[in-house]
C-alpha cells in the first residue's frame, strides 16, 4: 500500500509542476498570434516599425518561450516517474493524444521558432510570415492535445477497462477526439491564453506611453493588444460559459461544488453569487442567489434541475457497494476464475469499479470495507467546496475585468485618446498579472474539483502514484523548487530588463534610448547595458 | 484495421527504435556539441559561434525526444510507467540537466556579464554530458535487468536504489553513449563551425571516434562473456493481450547472443557500429566533415539496434523476478491504439522529416566570428 504521505507529497509536487508550467504557456499561446497579427501589418504594408514590433514582441516572446519548454518537459516525463500506476492503467488511451501532440505540434512549434528568430535575413517576408504564422498554429494544436488527454480525465468516453490486461482500454478514438469536455477546455483555455497575451502587450506599451517614450510603436502596439484583447476576453467569458454547460451535462459534482449547491433546487435553479459553503454542515450561509441563472447556464433550460450534493452522495453510495462487488468478481477473474457467469456479472457492473477502488484507502480488500468505511469513502466523492467557490468567482469577476478594461481600451484608441487617459494606461500596467492569475484559478478549479479521482470516476487519484519512498519525492521536491524558483528570478529579471528597455533593445538605432547616441558604433549604444564590452577585449 | 496486432506490435518496436535514432542523430549532435563547448569555445566569440550552430536547431531536435517519450508512454505503457519510476533519481538527474538547455540557449548572450555567461556555458555543458552518460547508464540496466516486480493488479514496483544502478557495465554502456554523442556533435562542429573551431572539432572527432571503436568493442565482449542474458522459456502467443505475468523467463549465459545465432543477419548492427566510427574518423581526418557527419549517424544507429537485437523481444529485463520481465509481446497497448499511433507517425514522421530539411537548408552555412560580431544584439 502506499502512504498517504507519498500520495499528498505527489499531488503537492504535480500541482507546482503544473500551475508553474502554465505561467509560461498562455502567454506562448496569446503572444504567438498578437506576432502574427504584426507582421502581417509589416508584409502588407512594409512599414518597418511593424517589423521592429514583432522582432521587439518575439525578443519576450522569447524569453518567455525558453522557461515554457523548460517545465514542459517536467509534465511529460512526470506521469511516468511519479504517477507510474495512473500511466499503466490509463497510458493505453491518455498516451495517444501526448504522442500525437509531439508528432503534429510540438515538433511543428519547436524547429519554425529556431526559423522565427534566425531566419529574417535567410527568408522572404512571405516565407517568414508563414513561420511566425506556423509556430502561433502549432502551439494552438499543441493545447488542444494536451487538452483532449485532460479532457479524458474529466470525462473519460470511449474507453473500457479490460481485466485480463488490468486496464482501461481505447474503445473509439474518435470519442476520445470528439469528447466535449476536451472541446470546450480546448476553445476556453486557448481564448484565456489570448487574453494573457494582449494585456502583457497592453499593459507594458501603456508603461511606455506613460513614460511618453517610443509612442508611436507603443500606439500601435496597444492598439493590437486592445483589439486582440477584446475580441478574446469576450471569447473566454462566453466559452467559459459553455463549459459550465458541460459541467451540469458530465462533471454534475464539480458543478454542485463550484456552486455550493448542497441541495436540488426545484427548476430553474438559481446562481449563487454569494454566501460561506459550511462543508461539515452541509449548507452555504448568507448566499444572496440570482434566481434561474444556474439552470440557465448548466441545463440550457427553465425546467431541468441540477442536482445538489446531498442527492450525489446518494448516487455515489450505491455505486460504492456496486464497486465492492465488481472488485471482488475481479479478484476472481485475476486469480483465473474466468467463468462466463462471472465475467457477465463483472462487465455489468464495471462501471463502478472505480467507486470500489475508492474503499482501497481505509481496507486493501475492498469487499471486506465496514459501514463506517463506506460512509467515509462517499464523503471522499466530494471535494472541499469551498476553494472551488471561492476561486471560480474570483476567476469569473477577473474575466468580466478584463472585458472592461480591454472594451475601454478599444473605444479610447478607436477615438485616438489612449494616450491621455492616464488612469486607463496605469489600470493596463497594473492589470498584467492579472490573467496569470486567472488562468491558475481556473485550473484549479478544473483539476481540484476533480478530486477524489484522477481519471474521472474510474481511478482514484491516491492509487495513482508509484511506488516511492518519501526520501525520493523529498528530493524531486526539493530539485524543483530550487531550479524552479531560481530560474523565475532568472526569467522575471530578463523580462524586465527587456520591457524596460523597449524596442531600443533591438539596436536599430531608432529608439528613445539610442537617440543621440545614434551616430556611436554598436555597442556603444547610450549606457543600455550596464557593463562596459568585455567580451571584445581577448 | 489492416494490420494484425502481432504485427503491429513488432512494428512498433520498430519505431521505437526510429525515434531514438532520430532523436541521438539530432539532439544528438546539440549535445554532445554542448558538452564539448566549454572546451573547443576559449573565448567568448568562440562559445557563440559553437552555440550558433546549434541555436536554430536544439529545439526542433529534442522534440525526438519528447516524441520518443511519449511514444513509449502510447506504445508501451507499462514501459513508461515501470521502467520512469524504477529509474526516478536518475530520470530526475536527466530532467534538471536538460532544464540547462532551454534557457542556457535564449539567456547566455542577453547579458554582458561574463560570469553569467560563463556559468550557462557550464550549465549546457551540464545539460548536454549528464543526460549522455546516463541514457547509457540505463540502456546498460536494461541489458544487465533491473530490479523490479508486479502484483496481481499489475502495480511495478522497484525494489534497488539510484546507486545499484551504477554497476561497472552499465557505467561501460554510460561511456560508449557519452562517446558516440560527442563524436557526433564533432562532427556536427566541423561541418558548421568557422576556424579554430573546425580545427578542433576535426581532432575531437578522431578521439572520440576511437572511444566509441574501443568502448563498444569492450562491452561486446564482455557482454559475450560475462554478462548473463534472458531466454523465454514458455509464453501465451504472440497475438495475445498483453500480460506481463503470464510467461515464464531464465537468465542464461550468453542468452543475448542467441539472436546472432538465429538470425546472422543481425550481425549488420554492431558491424554498422564500429564501421560508422570508423568512417567518422577517418572522413574527418579527410576533411569531409558531411561524410563524417553521415558515418557518425550510421554508427549510432548500429549500435542503437544491436543493443535492441541483442535483448529481443525484451526491453526490460527483471532481474529479481525474471518471469515478469517485460517484452515487445507483453507490454503493448491495445490493438486499437497501436493502429491509431501507427497511422498518425505514418502520416506525420514524412512531414516532420520534410520541413526539418526545409529549415535545416534555408539556415545552412558555416557559423563564423565575423558572423557572431555582425549580429551581437540578435545572436545567441
Amino acid at each position: 500500500m502506499i502512504g498517504a504521505d507519498v500520495v499528498d507529497l505527489s499531488r503537492l509536487q504535480f500541482a507546482i509542476t503544473a500551475m508553474y508550467h502554465f505561467l509560461f504557456v498562455p502567454l506562448t499561446l496569446g503572444l504567438s498570434f498578437i506576432l502574427v497579427i504584426m507582421e502581417s501589418v509589416y508584409v502588407m504594408t512594409g512599414k518597418t516599425i511593424y517589423k521592429d514590433m514583432t522582432k521587439f514582441w518575439g525578443k519576450l516572446f522569447g524569453i518567455n518561450f525558453a522557461l515554457g519548454v523548460t517545465t514542459g518537459i517536467t509534465m511529460e516525463f512526470q506521469f511516468g516517474t511519479n504517477w507510474a500506476y495512473y500511466s499503466h492503467y490509463v497510458g493505453d488511451i491518455f498516451g495517444a493524444p501526448l504522442a500525437i501532440e509531439g508528432l503534429m505540434a510540438f515538433f511543428l512549434e519547436s524547429t519554425f521558432i529556431g526559423l522565427f528568430f534566425f531566419g529574417w535575413e535567410r527568408l522572404s517576408r512571405r516565407q517568414h510570415l508563414m513561420v511566425t504564422f506556423l509556430t502561433a498554429f502549432a502551439s494552438n494544436m499543441s493545447a488542444l492535445w494536451i487538452l483532449v488527454a485532460n479532457g479524458w480525465m474529466q470525462n473519460p468516453v470511449g474507453s473500457e477497462f479490460s481485466f485480463e490486461t488490468m486496464r482501461m482500454e481505447m474503445t473509439s478514438f474518435a470519442e476520445v477526439l470528439l469528447n466535449p469536455v476536451a472541446q470546450v477546455k480546448f476553445v476556453h483555455t486557448v481564448s484565456a491564453g489570448y487574453v494573457t497575451g494582449a494585456l502583457f502587450v497592453l499593459g507594458i506599451s501603456a508603461y511606455y506611453m506613460l513614460k511618453g517614450r517610443d509612442l508611436e510603436f507603443a500606439r500601435r502596439s496597444f492598439a493590437v493588444a486592445a483589439a486582440f484583447g477584446l475580441a478574446s476576453s469576450l471569447s473566454v467569458v462566453i466559452l467559459g460559459d459553455e463549459s459550465g454547460y458541460e459541467l451540469g451535462d458530465v462533471q454534475k459534482v464539480k458543478l454542485a461544488a463550484i456552486e455550493s449547491e448542497w441541495e436540488t433546487q426545484e427548476a430553474p435553479a438559481g446562481f449563487t453569487l454569494f454566501g460561506i459553503p459550511d462543508q461539515e454542515n452541509e449548507t452555504t450561509d448568507y448566499s444572496v442567489k440570482i434566481p434561474w441563472a444556474l439552470g440557465l447556464i448548466a441545463t440550457r433550460s427553465v425546467d431541468e434541475e441540477v442536482t445538489g450534493l446531498k442527492d450525489l452522495k446518494v448516487q455515489h453510495e450505491s455505486r460504492i457497494r456496486n464497486g465492492m462487488e465488481a472488485y471482488g468478481l475481479l479478484q476472481k477473474l485475476r486469480s483465473g476464475q474466468t467463468d462466463e457467469a462471472t465475467k457477465a456479472r463483472f462487465n455489468a457492473i464495471k462501471d463502478d469499479l472505480g467507486y470500489g477502488l475508492l474503499l482501497k484507502k481505509y481496507t486493501p480488500e475492498v469487499v471486506d470495507a465496514t459501514e463506517k468505511q463506506i460512509l467515509m469513502a462517499v464523503d471522499d466523492t466530494i471535494p472541499q467546496v469551498a476553494p472551488l467557490f471561492w476561486s471560480f468567482r474570483l476567476m469569473v469577476a477577473l474575466g468580466f475585468w478584463f472585458i472592461l478594461l480591454f472594451g475601454l481600451s478599444f473605444l479610447y484608441c478607436a477615438k485616438r485618446d489612449a494616450g491621455r487617459k492616464q488612469w486607463l494606461l496605469k489600470a493596463a500596467l497594473y492589470s498584467i498579472p492579472l490573467p496569470w492569475i486567472s488562468c491558475e484559478l481556473g485550473w484549479f478549479v478544473a483539476e481540484y474539483g476533480r478530486q477524489p479521482w484522477s481519471i474521472g470516476e474510474v481511478l482514484p487519484t491516491h492509487l495513482s502514484t508509484s511506488t516511492l519512498g518519501t526520501g525520493d519525492l523529498w528530493f524531486s521536491l526539493a530539485g524543483f523548487i530550487g531550479f524552479y524558483t531560481l530560474l523565475l528570478v532568472i526569467e522575471m529579471y530578463l523580462m524586465f530588463k527587456y520591457a524596460r528597455l523597449g524596442p531600443s533593445a533591438l539596436h536599430t538605432g531608432r529608439y528613445h534610448f539610442e537617440v543621440g547616441a545614434a551616430a556611436a558604433p554598436m555597442g556603444g549604444g547610450a549606457g543600455l547595458i550596464p557593463q562596459p564590452m568585455q567580451t571584445h577585449v581577448e | 484495421m489492416i494490420l494484425d496486432y502481432e504485427t503491429l506490435k513488432l512494428v512498433w518496436w520498430l519505431l521505437v527504435g526510429v525515434l531514438l535514432i532520430g532523436f541521438v542523430i539530432t539532439d544528438g549532435f546539440d549535445m554532445g556539441a554542448g558538452a564539448l563547448l566549454p572546451f573547443l569555445g576559449r573565448s567568448d566569440e568562440e562559445r557563440r559561434v559553437i552555440i550558433n550552430t546549434l541555436g536554430p536547431h536544439w529545439d526542433g531536435n529534442q522534440v525526438w525526444f519528447i516524441t520518443a517519450g511519449g511514444a513509449i508512454f502510447a506504445a508501451w505503457p507499462a514501459v513508461y510507467a515501470a521502467a520512469f519510476s524504477g529509474f526516478y533519481v536518475a530520470m530526475l538527474l536527466v530532467l534538471f540537466a536538460l532544464f540547462f538547455r532551454p534557457v542556457g540557449f535564449d539567456y547566455r548572450s542577453k547579458v554582458e556579464d561574463p560570469r553569467w555567461r560563463s556559468a550557462w556555458d557550464w550549465g549546457l555543458f551540464v545539460g548536454g554530458a549528464v543526460p549522455a552518460l546516463l541514457f547509457g547508464v540505463a540502456f546498460g540496466n536494461l541489458i544487465l535487468g533491473v530490479p523490479f516486480e508486479y502484483d496481481t493488479f499489475l502495480r511495478p514496483t522497484y525494489t534497488g536504489s539510484f546507486f545499484g544502478l551504477l554497476r561497472p557495465f552499465a557505467l561501460l554502456a554510460g561511456v560508449v553513449s557519452l562517446s558516440m554523442l560527442i563524436m557526433h556533435g564533432a562532427t556536427w562542429l566541423q561541418l558548421r563551425a568557422g576556424q579554430p573551431i573546425e580545427a578542433r572539432a576535426r581532432k575531437t572527432v578522431m578521439v572520440a571516434g576511437s572511444a566509441v571503436i574501443v568502448s563498444f568493442g569492450v562491452a561486446g565482449i564482455w557482454l559475450a562473456l560475462g554478462i548473463p542474458g534472458y531466454e523465454i522459456v514458455s509464453m501465451p502467443a504472440t497475438d495475445a493481450l498483453p500480460n506481463p505475468l503470464a510467461k515464464e523467463v531464465v537468465q542464461a549465459e550468453g542468452a543475448w547472443m542467441a539472436n546472432y545465432g538465429r538470425y546472422p543477419w543481425m550481425i549488420l548492427a554492431p558491424m554498422l557500429g564500429f564501421v560508422g566510427a570508423l568512417g567518422a574518423i577517418l572522413m574527418a581526418g579527410a576533411k569531409r566533415p558531411g561524410l563524417a557527419f553521415t558515418s557518425s549517424a550510421a554508427s549510432m544507429s548500429g549500435i542503437i539496434f544491436t543493443a535492441g537485437f541483442s535483448m529481443f523481444p525484451f526491453i526490460m529485463p527483471s532481474i529479481t523476478v525474471p518471469d515478469v520481465s517485460l517484452t515487445m509481446w507483453d507490454a503493448p497497448s491495445s490493438h486499437l491504439t497501436l493502429t491509431v499511433m501507427f497511422w498518425a507517425a505514418v502520416i506525420f514522421v514524412p512531414i516532420i522529416l520534410a520541413y526539418t530539411v526545409w529549415c535545416y537548408r534555408a539556415l545552412w552555412g558555416r557559423t563564423t566570428v565575423e558572423f557572431i560580431r555582425e549580429h551581437n544584439y540578435d545572436a545567441y
